[in-house]
Parts: C-alpha cells; sequence; structure tokens
C-alpha cells in the first residue's frame, strides 16, 4: 500500500467533515490522519488526508470527494510542503544528554517546563517525526502527542 | 418583504416547484408542518400506511414522471421508517426531497423523546443532507434541496428540519436561481472525446451499445434509438434501462447479466468496442470483472465522473448528460463518411445466437407458468405501466414483458427492495393518470407493505397487483436448490395468509387464479374494476429463472434452461 496525502477545501459548515470521514468509512478507505481548520475567508476549510491505498483507490478516493456537494476543490499534488508536529513530555529527573542536539536536528525546542517536567516541540515531516520519536524513546517520556499533516502546494 | 413561518414556507416552497402529490405521515414534530398542509390546496397529500411506503410511491411517482418525488415524514422512528426508501432511491439515482421533522433545536443531542440522528443516519443514503438549524436558512436549503435532486446525477436529499423551524418567523425570500460554487454538474461532453469515439466507432469490427438507467433518468431514449439505427450497432440494457429501446427492435438484444439473455452476455464477452451509456457496471452484469468485455475497448458515457473506471477500467470516458453527449455523436457522425453496413457479419451472428438461445420456458397446462402470466398480461394489456417487487418474479418480467418505451417500468434495481412494489404502483398510477397500472409482486414481497392496499382504498388509487405465489422466498430457494444443496433454509412460505380476505379486508377486490382460464377471467375483470385488485396467481412452485449467471462467476458461462423437454420437479 502507498501512502499519500490529498488536501480538499470544502464549504466551512456543520457536518461537513463528517461526510467526508464517512465517505471513507463508508467504502472501506484508510485514513492515517486528518488535520482540518478554516481557511483564511472563514467560507471554506482545508481538510488534509494522509491515506493508504493503490492508484486504483486513490483515482476513486478523488473522484468521491468532488462528488461531496459542499467539496469546492481536490489538491492532489505531487509537489507539496508537508508538516506533523509531536509533543512529548519527559520527567525532569531524566537524563538530557543530547537532548539539544536531538531538538537542533528535528526543528525543535522546549515549549514547556515546571518543577517536574519539560515539553519538547517539533515539527517536520512525517518521516522525521517516526525518527524523531523514536530518538526520544531514551528519555522514558511520559507522553506523547502526534498531530496530522498539514500541507501546502509548492506550485 | 413577506414574512412565513416555517411550514409555510415548506408548503410555499412545494408550490413552487410545482409538486402536486406529497406523500406522508404525520407525528409530533410535524404537527406544524401538517397543521399548514391542512391548509393549503395547491398539491394533494396522500396519507400511506407507513413511511417507508410514503418514499416508495414518491420514488415510483418520479421514475413515472420525471419529475421530483416529494415526502413528510415526522422525526425520530418516522424517519428511521424512511430509510429504506431513501437507500432504494439512491441505489437507482431518483429524485426525490425527503422532510423529516426534527425535534426541536433546544432539544437536538439530550436523547428527547423521538429525537434521532437524522442527518447521520441518511448521510451515506442520499445525494445530500440538511439540518435546517435557524429559519433565515429555510428557503434557500428548499431551493437547493430541489436544485440537487434533479440535477447531475439525480438523487435523494433530506431536510430535517426542527420543530421549532417550522413555528419561527423568517423573510420568505425564494431563490429564483441557484449558483453554487462548490456544485457545478458537467452536461456537455468533451467534443476532443467525443470525435475520438466516433473514430473507434469507424474502427471497431464488433461494437455494441450497453445501456443503463441513465439514459432514462436523461430522457435520452429518442437520441439513442437514432444513433443506434443510424449506427446499425446491437445494444444490450440493463434491467434498469428497459424500455429505452422497443422490444422488437432488431438491435435490442435484451437484457443482460446474471439473468440476462444468452445473446446479451455472448455479446458482452465478445465485442471489441464496448459504449456504456449511463450504465454502472453492476456486479449483477460485469460477473466476474477479469472477464468481462475482455477484449473490447471501454467507452464509458456519464454524468458522474466517479462512476467512470470505479469497477472496469474505462479507456475512453466521457463526462456529461447522456442526452447531449448522443446528439454530438450524432452530429459528428453524420459528418463522417461512415459506413454502417460493416458490422453486419457481426450482428448476424449475435442474431444467430438469439435464435439458438432465446429466451424460453416450458408452457404447462396442468400449472400456471409465471412467464405465461406475464406474456398474457401483455397481450391483455399492451402498454400498461409495469412495477415489480424483488425477487423471481422480477427477473421473468424483466425477461418475458415486451417493454416499448422508457418509464415504463418502475422497479428496485439497486437495492433490491423488497416491500417496495405495492407503494410504488400507487405513487406511479397517481403520475400516470388514466393508464393501467400493474403491480407484479411476490408472496412474500407483498405482505411486507401490504397496508397500503389501504392507502389504495381511501383514495381510490386503482392498480392492479399480480401475487406471482409460489409459497416460497422463491430466488433465495433457487440459490439454496443450485449451490446449498437444496436446504431450503427458512424460504418455505407455505403458511401463507389468504390474500383475498385481507384484500377485501382492505375494501380491495381478490381473486384467487389457478389456471390460464381463471386469470384472463380475473385480469379482464380487474381491469373493467374501479377498484384496488389484487389476482393471487398459483404458481408453479419449483420454476427457476434461467438464465443464470452463478454469483462471480464469468458472464459467458450461463445456466440455461433445458432446449428440449425435461422432467420437471
Amino acid at each position: 500500500m502507498k501512502r499519500r496525502v490529498i488536501s480538499v477545501i470544502v464549504l466551512n459548515e456543520h457536518g461537513v467533515l463528517s461526510r467526508v470521514v464517512g465517505l471513507f468509512s463508508g467504502r472501506g478507505y484508510n485514513i492515517e490522519s486528518l488535520t482540518v481548520a478554516p481557511l483564511d475567508d472563514k467560507e471554506f476549510s482545508r481538510i488534509n488526508i494522509v491515506t493508504l491505498g493503490d492508484e486504483k483507490v486513490f483515482e476513486q478516493i478523488i473522484k468521491q470527494l468532488h462528488k461531496l456537494i459542499p467539496t469546492y476543490k481536490v489538491i492532489d499534488s505531487s509537489d507539496f510542503i508537508e508538516k506533523e508536529t509531536a509533543l512529548v513530555k519527559i520527567a525532569l529527573s531524566e537524563n538530557f544528554a543530547g537532548l539539544d542536539a536531538i531538538l537542533k536536528a528535528y526543528n525543535g525546542s522546549i515549549t514547556y517546563s515546571d518543577g517536574e517536567f519539560i515539553i519538547v516541540i517539533a515539527s517536520d515531516d512525517a518521516k522525521n517525526i517516526d525518527n524523531f520519536l523514536k530518538t526520544m524513546k531514551k528519555y522514558n517520556p511520559i507522553s506523547v502527542v502526534r498531530s496530522g499533516s498539514i500541507l501546502m502546494e509548492v506550485k | 418583504m413577506k414574512e412565513l413561518n416555517g411550514s409555510q414556507m415548506i408548503c410555499e416552497a412545494l408550490k413552487k416547484e410545482n409538486v402536486k402529490v406529497v406523500f406522508g405521515y404525520p407525528g409530533g414534530a410535524a404537527l406544524n408542518i401538517y397543521d399548514e398542509i391542512y391548509k393549503q390546496t395547491h398539491f394533494k397529500h396522500i396519507l400511506v400506511r407507513h413511511e417507508q411506503a410514503a418514499l416508495h410511491s414518491a420514488d415510483a411517482y418520479a421514475r413515472m414522471s420525471g419529475e421530483v418525488g416529494v415526502a413528510v415524514v415526522t422525526s425520530g422512528p418516522g424517519f428511521t421508517n424512511a430509510v429504506t426508501g431513501l437507500a432504494t432511491a439512491y441505489s437507482d439515482s431518483i429524485p426525490l426531497v425527503l422532510i423529516s421533522a426534527q425535534v426541536a433545536n433546544s432539544l437536538i443531542g439530550t436523547d428527547a423523546f423521538q429525537e434521532i440522528d437524522a442527518i447521520g443516519i441518511s448521510r451515506p443514503c442520499v445525494k445530500h443532507n440538511y439540518l435546517v438549524k435557524n429559519i433565515e436558512e429555510l428557503p434557500k436549503i428548499l431551493k437547493e434541496a430541489f436544485y440537487i435532486a434533479t440535477t447531475g446525477r439525480k438523487g435523494p436529499v433530506h431536510i430535517d428540519i426542527p420543530k421549532d423551524v417550522t413555528a419561527a418567523i423568517g423573510v420568505w425570500h425564494y431563490p429564483k436561481e441557484i449558483s453554487m460554487k462548490t456544485y457545478k454538474p458537467t452536461y456537455k461532453g468533451n467534443i476532443k472525446q467525443i470525435k475520438k469515439l466516433v473514430s473507434l466507432i469507424k474502427n471497431a469490427q464488433k461494437p455494441l451499445f450497453y445501456l443503463g438507467g441513465g439514459c432514462i433518468s436523461s430522457n435520452a431514449s429518442k437520441e439513442l434509438r437514432e444513433l443506434i439505427h443510424f449506427c446499425q450497432i446491437p445494444a444490450v440494457e440493463t434491467l434498469m434501462a428497459l424500455g429505452t429501446l422497443r422490444n422488437d427492435d432488431k438491435f435490442n438484444l435484451k437484457m443482460a447479466g446474471m439473468h440476462g439473455s444468452y445473446c446479451a452476455n455472448i455479446a458482452l464477452s465478445e465485442c471489441d468496442l464496448l459504449i456504456a451509456v449511463g450504465a454502472r457496471f453492476d456486479d449483477r452484469i460485469t460477473g466476474k470483472t477479469s472477464e468481462f468485455a475482455k477484449g473490447a475497448k471501454i467507452v464509458h458515457i456519464d454524468i458522474d465522473p466517479s462512476s467512470i473506471s470505479k469497477i472496469i477500467e474505462a479507456h475512453f470516458p466521457i463526462v456529461g448528460d447522456i442526452k447531449n453527449v448522443i446528439l454530438d455523436i450524432l452530429e459528428e457522425l453524420k459528418k463522417e463518411d461512415f459506413d454502417n453496413t460493416k458490422y453486419q457479419e457481426w450482428f448476424k451472428t449475435l442474431q444467430r445466437y438469439q435464435q439458438l438461445y432465446p429466451l424460453i420456458y416450458e408452457d404447462s397446462d396442468e400449472v400456471l407458468k409465471p412467464q405465461w402470466v406475464i406474456e398474457e398480461c401483455a397481450r391483455l394489456a399492451p402498454d400498461a405501466r409495469i412495477i415489480t417487487d424483488v425477487g423471481q418474479h422480477q427477473m421473468w418480467v424483466a425477461q418475458f414483458y415486451p417493454f416499448n418505451y422508457a418509464r415504463q417500468l418502475a422497479t428496485s434495481g439497486g437495492q433490491g427492495t423488497m416491500g417496495y412494489s405495492l407503494p410504488a404502483a400507487l405513487g406511479a398510477k397517481l403520475a400516470v393518470g388514466e393508464e393501467v397500472v400493474v403491480n407484479f409482486v411476490g408472496d412474500g414481497s407483498f405482505l411486507m407493505n401490504i397496508q397500503e392496499l389501504m392507502t389504495a382504498s381511501a383514495y381510490d388509487i386503482k392498480v392492479i397487483n399480480i401475487i406471482l405465489n409460489n409459497s416460497f422466498l422463491g430466488m433465495v430457494r433457487q440459490w439454496q436448490s443450485m449451490f446449498y444443496k437444496e436446504r431450503f433454509s427458512n424460504t418455505d412460505l407455505t403458511n401463507q395468509p389468504d390474500f383475498i380476505t385481507i384484500a377485501k379486508g382492505f375494501h380491495c377486490k381478490g381473486y384467487n387464479v389457478f389456471n390460464k382460464e381463471e386469470f384472463q377471467k380475473a385480469f379482464k375483470a380487474a381491469l373493467e374494476s374501479k377498484k384496488t385488485c389484487v389476482l393471487n396467481v398459483a404458481i408453479d412452485r419449483y420454476e427457476d429463472v434461467l438464465p443464470m449467471v452463478p454469483a462471480g462467476g464469468a458472464i459467458y458461462n450461463m445456466i440455461l434452461p433445458s432446449y428440449k423437454n425435461k422432467d420437471k420437479k
């Protein structure tokens, strides 16, 4: 199965997300990750979907997304910037040797700290976030939160 | 600016949309709407006896008239009862607007009495749906619903209206036209693709048209007949397309698929150019997809791009309204130096198949054969509108009734909804006025919405119901017989009720029929009667629908009827 990222511009109205998600569940397509937020003008929202399948499935997903009445545009570009964000909570009692170098490598930083733990944040493409989370394991994270992909076409 | 309450807006919108008949069933949340229905005079409201029937009646009204069908139900169970009707219309792309009442906005989400997430439930079985949150948006939503239901690939649209919105007062501004940024169906086919199709037709040796339900919903029957005769190319029809070509049209190879004619299925398997028109390659047509039209270039003309290459890869897609595309193809063809005699050999081969393996049955004077009943009905009431339920009788009607015009048949194709036909027959009759409406139904399916006999007699809606009664769930019995070693698990309906007493209880007429003479007499009496009639026709219990392609098999591998006399069970 291949990975594909698709963005859908939809009318910003109630129920539209469940129409999109329902289309995937009803037809047995995968959703690997999902992000959604209104666009600047608030009239439309952008839904970014990471999905798994083969070319035939992707073609159907795109056609079925087009078929939804509130769909304005389906963006299926191969030339895009993709970012995911991960938050990792680590106890202060851990040994932080090497943490600075890791954060630097993954556009990361410490975003919160108190007397008990720190929270680090990193934003990068999905594969790098995979690697970042693998690396962070050595600090015995208390919890990990990962976002879906956001993306923007380069052209 | 005129101010109206929500219920007045609903009635006013129905008036503006020229709706003549509304099918429905009232209830608590729908009281305001029904109070307004009581006051208005523009449309007739038919009180059905079950919400599912309201949808099937509206559905067949739409199929027969080409207009939009409308139904009104109340919240909760009123709505959930209607869902099967939505799914049936959605599968067959039937334009329909369902208005359901909902509990008041302030109660939504509180598990209130008769509250259900109607929008969540209907989403997968409608073209689009709306929950009306406030009165300001109601006029636009009503207009959009009719627009969406009747444009592009047609389909049911559901509007869920909370009770407070039906009472709230707002400005009545009904849009004259709808322009939606996100919904713009393609009506005109790409001219380059159409030219390409013309050159494909010219270069083909064994071309074939494969006509689907889209030909009917696009009202393209006349244009298709002209194109097919101009090109001299044979055609097969799906169940949903029956009537597009005349039954006696020599280019009509009849229905294809699981119970299609031998000739139609072989034509699909051997053609070198397959022109699919408004057909969606249903598994009941294609059989094993890897064996379907293996050596053919596939052209797929459809208004819905998501239908194209969904099941069978189309080499040449044309997105557009069937009628427009066919007219363009004709125009392009007429510009060319086109030799329509070149497919004669192909056509002769197919005609030989037709002669060798026709649709036949072995008639009997001892027991009534369903096929004879169907043919006799066509002889006694030629050109009647035909409704069927689902099962063996549906396939026998498809095989043996001579359909001659578009919209002559209403049947549940995509969903195969049992219980469809009686309410559908009533909707059909209201659409066609004086014309004869005959409902072919199985004994199993007739019981599923039998209460609608009361609707028929309450409104003097006269239809002729022919129960092809084999005291079995016949089609399931046939499969059990062929593939489950005759283990007739829960399909024997020997303990059926007395349909005639039931018919009389609903103030209808009823006749038991056991032989040919009785059928002719009863049918003639039914034609002359002013009342809805039920003909309970005892047919051969073990008659099978043949040909048959076993599920998942290649369509050229058919179980054929015996072309010699054979001992029957």
